[in-house]
């Protein structure tokens, strides 16, 4: 194998785990705050694969352009069902909250597959098909690279919101202290509520981003969710940087199986990472400890 | 004479003891009962359509496959029924693109009363159905499946109208090397990707088997396998392309076959040509989402014969149902499914499997779609008469190119570079 074999791989692996990191980011912020596990994480993010679709094909719209709208309306959703749904079972031990969400989940993909079938769906917009040539032999895919600037924009903002805004820090101090957040006045379920919608935007993001590289179908997500739950793990639970590392690590090691072994190694590789990281850092790389 | 003697004497006197009247009364209800039967049969055939369970993966990761499946099977109650056939009830099942999940449904279709079960396009759900089958001594009627053990075992149940492994690659190593012939152009070495499922493995495993009998003319330099539901492929694609393969040869399945086209365009990668063994890179989903990119592909596959009769019903019927959709082989050999059933109902007469099995084993069909010349299954369940063609991606259309006696076009080989496409 030569040497830019290798350095394509990577540089794929890399902006393929940029997307990854940002697709796992919604499910760290939401159970970095309200400590849900969201099974239908995968099924939200679908949802904004199909908005990004749907806006290409009435609108000829490119998915990039679609973020701020599919966001703004996962965001509405998200709200909603924190506030409506989840909040209800909050207080209910953690398999009744997992049932409710994959509930959900099912819900999402039937719903789905009764609006635009099971057949995967693409799109062709003109960098379909382009790449970008650096030097004479490393080619970057141009989908890839579009996809990874705006998730890494998106991750961006949204540690730039969490850090610097009045909501982000009201949103962390709920995270770290419920009842003081409480007994300073905070309204814990609004901000709750807040937190799932911005979670559910995240992944709206995410989808329209993913659309540039993936068809896009109902049974998309199951995937989807089990590799969000592998990088957040990785990553740290309810870290949000950890997310972005554990993507940008599974999305590399990834690139390098298949290049070095077999293909068909890769999730092999996604897992065993997995299992070494929960050995050696059970919190995970930028968790923190639980004492 | 002792009493137990006089008792049994009296017994026989009893039991031999028919009069002239009942005699003539049992002949005439005999002679009745033997009028009125055929009538009664012919109608309670007619009043109990065969119960035809069709198993298929309508959801999951083949579900579009499993669906365009069913449209074969939907276009056989109608044709049939003009042929003459039977009436057939059919009791539609899912497995959901998952083995364990065929074994539960085929048990389930046959709880439910189920009298011959169709299916089930994926090799290991197959399996899984044919084993079922085998226990419940239910017939089972393959439309697809190519893992060669099926028909390999020894079952007694298992009708498979589809060529196994190394029926698809020996024809495949046939239309090769009738293609490098006609072209004047023949790679040295060719790369092989593969999806890693029984399928995909099986056949690879079968071509590389059968390679060195064929004495094919090239060298297979790299065999890459990849996960069936992989996110992703870019880096098997440039593993293909480092690799240093003239042409590529491809066992994938749809979703695969249009992330491959696309990364192959990306990263420049432009072999002679791609050769497929499997679905997907002649499906209509792969040809609109890839475009003009997808022309020019080769599948070396089971398909139809349009000059046959029953073809041009069939294309006829998917022309005003599904004019966005050409036939194609989940169309075809699913209605060759179908039709196997109601014509192996139709000779038998019954529902009972017995009889319906040993129907099964004296098929003869000829008036078919596929190229194969008849269907007529050998005793280990194999039709052995059904045959690949070479089938390229011409602007949207598949167009046979090989063998010659079906051959619509001639083959465009080497393919076109990516930019020279218009």
């Amino acid at each position: 194998m030569d040497f830019w074999t290798l350095a394509n791989a990577l540089a794929t692996g890399l902006l393929t785990g940029l997307v990854y990191g940002l697709s796992a980011l919604g499910l760290s912020v939401i159970f970095g705050v309200i400590r849900i596990v969201n099974f239908a994480h995968g099924e939200i993010m679908v949802m904004g694969m199909f908005f990004a679709l749907i806006m290409f094909r009435w609108l000829g719209l490119d998915p990039l352009l679609s973020i701020p709208l599919a966001a703004a309306i996962l965001f509405v959703f998200g709200y909603a069902l924190q506030s409506t749904v989840i909040s209800r079972v909050a207080h209910l031990p953690d398999h009744m909250q997992f049932l409710l969400l994959a509930a959900i989940a099912v819900m999402i993909v039937n719903g789905s597959l009764l609006i635009f079938g099971p057949d995967p769906q693409a799109i062709n917009i003109s960098y379909s098909f382009d790449s970008f040539d650096i030097g004479e032999d490393l080619i970057i895919d141009k989908s890839r690279a579009y996809a990874a600037i705006a998730a890494v924009a998106i991750s961006g903002l949204l540690l730039g919101f969490f850090k610097y805004s009045r909501t982000g820090k009201a949103i962390r101090a709920c995270a770290d202290n419920y009842l003081g957040a409480q007994v300073v006045g905070l309204k814990v379920d609004h901000l709750y509520a807040l937190t799932f919608g911005i979670g559910a935007a995240c992944l709206g993001a995410a989808g329209c981003v993913l659309l540039l590289l993936i068809e896009v179908h109902p049974y998309l997500a199951p995937g989807y969710t089990l590799l969000a739950f592998v990088i957040v793990i990785i990553g740290g639970l309810g870290s949000m940087t950890g997310a972005l590392v554990g993507g940008i690590l599974i999305g590399m090691s990834e690139a390098l199986a298949a290049i070095v072994f077999q293909p068909s190694m890769k999730s092999a590789f996604s897992f065993g990472l997995l299992i070494l990281v929960l050995l050696l850092r059970p919190q995970g790389l930028m968790g923190k400890s639980i004492k | 004479m002792t009493d137990k003697a006089k008792k049994t004497k009296s017994t026989k006197i009893v039991k031999s003891s028919i009069s002239r009247r009942q005699f003539t009364a049992g002949v005439a209800a005999v002679g009745a009962a033997a009028s009125v039967g055929p009538w009664y049969i012919k109608n309670a055939r007619a009043a109990n359509p065969l119960k035809v369970g069709v198993l298929l993966p309508r959801s999951g990761g083949q579900a579009q496959i499993g669906i365009d499946c069913q449209r074969g099977a939907d276009a056989a109650l109608p044709i049939l029924k003009d042929l003459g056939y039977p009436e057939l009830k059919f009791m539609l099942a899912d497995f959901e693109t998952k083995v364990d999940v065929a074994r539960t449904q085929t048990a389930k279709l046959i709880d439910e009363g189920a009298q011959i079960i169709v299916g089930a396009f994926d090799s290991g759900a197959t399996m899984a159905a044919a084993q079922v089958c085998e226990q419940r001594n239910i017939p089972l009627v393959v439309n697809i499946a190519a893992v060669p053990k099926l028909t390999g075992m020894g079952l007694q149940w298992v009708f498979r109208n589809f060529p196994h492994g190394p029926m698809i690659v020996k024809d495949a190593f046939i239309n090769q090397k009738a293609l490098f012939k006609m072209t004047g152009h023949t790679p040295k070495t060719v790369t092989l990707m593969h999806v890693n499922d029984t399928f995909g493995s099986s056949l690879a495993g079968a071509l590389f088997k059968l390679a060195p009998k064929f004495k094919m003319p090239y060298k297979i330099v790299e065999k890459i396998s990849y996960d069936p539901y992989g996110r992703d492929l870019s880096a098997e694609v440039r593993k293909a392309k480092a690799s240093g393969g003239e042409a590529l040869w491809v066992v994938s399945r749809l979703n695969d076959a249009i992330m491959m086209t696309k990364e192959m365009v990306k990263q420049r990668f432009e072999p002679m040509g791609i050769m497929s063994t499997g679905p997907g890179w002649y499906d209509q989903e792969y040809m609109k989402a890839t475009g003009k990119f997808g022309d020019d592909v080769v599948s070396l596959v089971p398909w139809h014969d349009s000059n046959k009769p029953l073809s041009k019903t069939l294309e006829a019927y998917f022309a005003k149902h599904h004019p966005d959709r050409q036939v194609n082989p989940n169309h075809t050999y699913t209605f060759e499914g179908i039709m196997i059933a109601a014509d192996a109902y139709k000779r038998a007469g019954s529902t009972n499997a017995k009889t319906l099995q040993a129907a099964l084993r004296t098929t003869n069909i000829t008036n078919n779609v596929t190229t194969a010349e008849r269907i007529a299954f050998e005793p280990n369940g194999q039709n052995k008469y059904v045959k690949n063609s070479a089938v390229q991606n011409r602007g949207g259309k598949n167009l046979v190119i090989l063998p010659q006696s079906a051959a619509v076009a001639k083959p465009i080989w080497p393919m076109r570079g990516w930019k020279k496409r218009g």
